[in-house]
């Protein structure tokens, strides 16, 4: 072997080795500082107007890297099972003031936000604010208007606010055909199932996050449970009325021509039958949404 | 061996020290560090703060631009000027002169580093009157800057072998900014999936990690860097600059000279 042979060799292997040895030491130093030790700095700056002077006029990268932040942040905390949502707030109000037009800040972020605990930061008012912030910087955006509405009536049970929402909404250029209907049915009375599950089904269908598409599918599986929760116990009561005393089994109405068979949940587990004619989920776990028989409370 | 890399490096270190700019620089370090406690007075309760943040902040923002700018002309100068072929000529060895010349700007930012650390101490003592036992950890902080400098030499040194002046301080100051990022991509990572995540976590290990080396905002506010943290940051700066400088060698070895 020549002699520039031989230091090519030792080289190629002294490099591997301490290539090897530089990314188990980066491991190592990574497990001792936690992985999200820089978040604590994030509000260094508390002010989103000071770090957009301080951009350089980078402040749409800085807005980019600041929402990534946030979503690591959500992500950290609620994988993480803390569930200490402080900083979310200040690092949406962050992200909005550096670039006023990133519409997924306001859209996602506030969803984030105005979700109940343990599901997201349980601030819906803090969450209204921002959307209305993003209406206000992005006024020909009905999307937004759509997310006001469905924060005000989910989170904040407010379907006057809500109604307003969806109508202001509904008369922005390009805006969908059915914000007026959601703006009708708000007027009716809160607590409608069926208009809950129509606002759920259409974030289902149009967001791109998965995490709220999980979180969207979960409350349409709870919605229709507690709709077949509703119709069973009607039954149970119809069978009271006939024998002037509540179904003991399934079989009882069945017998009765009131059931085909015995119902189940939609992950195929049977529905208790209680001796009082009321009726419960197998595994309230299934459905953290569902407010009632049984269930966990959110 | 050793005599011929100690001649490269006290030969780098000297004509380093001979560059007017690099006086300037410290020159001018000296005076954002004296002029901290004016920045202070518009405010409450931030004399020691303002002077510490402003003092290790400079040292390490003039040290990575000394690193850049003298690093980038270590092999291009040398050959612009045809000295590298006279000292080729002699017995002196290419990984000699790499490993020569990288010994020799570290010496000279290691001396530039304390230099600048004896006057951050003086008005520390003058400002603030007095120091504390506290402000022994301010001297972790700098000494993470060193590591800083150590990766920045070997980064300079591994563009100077291929490149011109120019895209080697380019190349320098990108991987530096991203370097600051290291966290952040490595979260991207964590949050990414499929191909992305492979990608992304293998890029956030070859580039340069330089976040977990600032400990300036904690040293400012007194928190201890523990041991363990100053022993594991040590081990990766010191693999990480020694594989890139190996890297540069292997390049520096295998190039055309004539």
């Amino acid at each position: 072997m020549t002699r520039q042979g031989k230091v090519t060799a030792i080289c190629a292997v002294l490099f591997v080795a301490l290539f090897a040895g530089s990314i188990l030491s980066r491991q190592r130093v990574e497990a001792a500082s936690g992985s999200q030790a820089s978040l604590d700095e994030v509000l260094y700056l508390p002010s989103g107007k000071t770090i957009k002077k301080l951009s350089l006029g980078y402040s749409s990268l800085l807005a980019d890297i600041y929402w990534t932040r946030a979503v690591q942040y959500f992500g950290a905390q609620h994988i993480g099972g803390t569930q200490h949502y402080e900083l979310l707030a200040p690092l949406l109000e962050i992200t909005t003031d550096l670039d006023p037009n990133l519409i997924v800040a306001y859209d996602t972020g506030s969803i984030f936000l105005s979700q109940q605990q343990p599901d997201g930061a349980g601030q819906p008012d803090k969450a209204a604010a921002l959307v209305e912030k993003g209406i206000h910087a992005n006024p020909s955006n009905w999307r937004l208007y759509f997310t006001l509405g469905f924060i005000h009536y989910t989170d904040r049970h407010d379907p006057k606010a809500a109604q307003e929402a969806f109508q202001k909404g509904s008369e922005v250029p390009g805006a969908l055909p059915w914000m007026k209907a959601m703006a009708a049915r708000m007027a009716e009375r809160a607590d409608d199932p069926a208009t809950a599950a129509s606002l759920w089904q259409t974030i289902y269908d149009t967001t791109k996050d998965s995490g709220l598409k999980n979180t969207a599918e979960k409350h349409l599986l709870s919605l229709r449970v507690e709709s077949e929760l509703n119709e069973l116990e009607r039954r149970a009561n119809a069978y009271y009325d006939r024998h002037n005393a509540y179904p003991e089994e399934w079989s009882d109405l069945i017998r009765e021509g009131l059931l085909r068979g015995v119902p189940v949940d939609p992950n195929g587990a049977p529905y208790k039958l209680r001796l009082d004619g009321t009726v419960q989920v197998q595994n309230p776990q299934d459905f953290p949404y569902l407010e009632r028989h049984g269930a966990p409370a959110k | 061996m050793t005599s011929r890399v100690s001649a490269i490096t006290w030969n780098t270190f000297r004509e380093a020290v001979r560059d007017r700019v690099l006086y300037n620089l410290v020159l001018f370090v000296l005076l954002l560090v004296g002029s901290a406690p004016l920045f202070s007075e518009i405010s409450i309760g931030l004399e020691k703060l303002m002077l510490v943040n402003v003092g290790l902040s400079s040292i390490s923002l003039f040290g990575v631009i000394i690193a850049i700018f003298i690093g980038i002309g270590l092999v291009s100068k040398e050959i612009e000027k045809k000295t590298l072929y006279t000292i080729l000529s002699r017995p002196v060895r290419r990984w000699e002169f790499i490993v020569g010349k990288y010994l020799g700007l570290l010496l000279t930012l290691a001396v530039n580093a304390t230099l600048m650390a004896v006057g951050f101490y003086a008005a520390l003592l003058i400002f603030v009157h007095g120091l504390t036992a506290a402000d022994a950890s301010l001297l972790v902080a700098i000494y993470f800057i060193i590591l800083q400098f150590m990766m920045m030499i070997a980064i300079t040194l591994l563009f100077s072998t291929f490149s011109t002046p120019l895209f080697s301080a380019i190349f320098a100051f990108a991987l530096f900014v991203i370097g600051t990022f290291g966290n952040d991509l490595k979260n991207f990572a964590a949050m990414s999936k499929g191909p992305n995540k492979l990608l992304i976590t293998a890029a956030s290990y070859v580039l340069p990690n330089f976040a977990s080396l600032n400990v300036i905002s904690q040293a400012a506010h007194n928190q201890r860097v523990g041991g363990q943290m100053i022993l594991l940051n040590t081990g990766y700066a010191l693999c990480y600059s020694i594989a890139v400088t190996v890297a540069a060698i292997l390049i520096f070895e295998r190039r055309n000279l004539k």
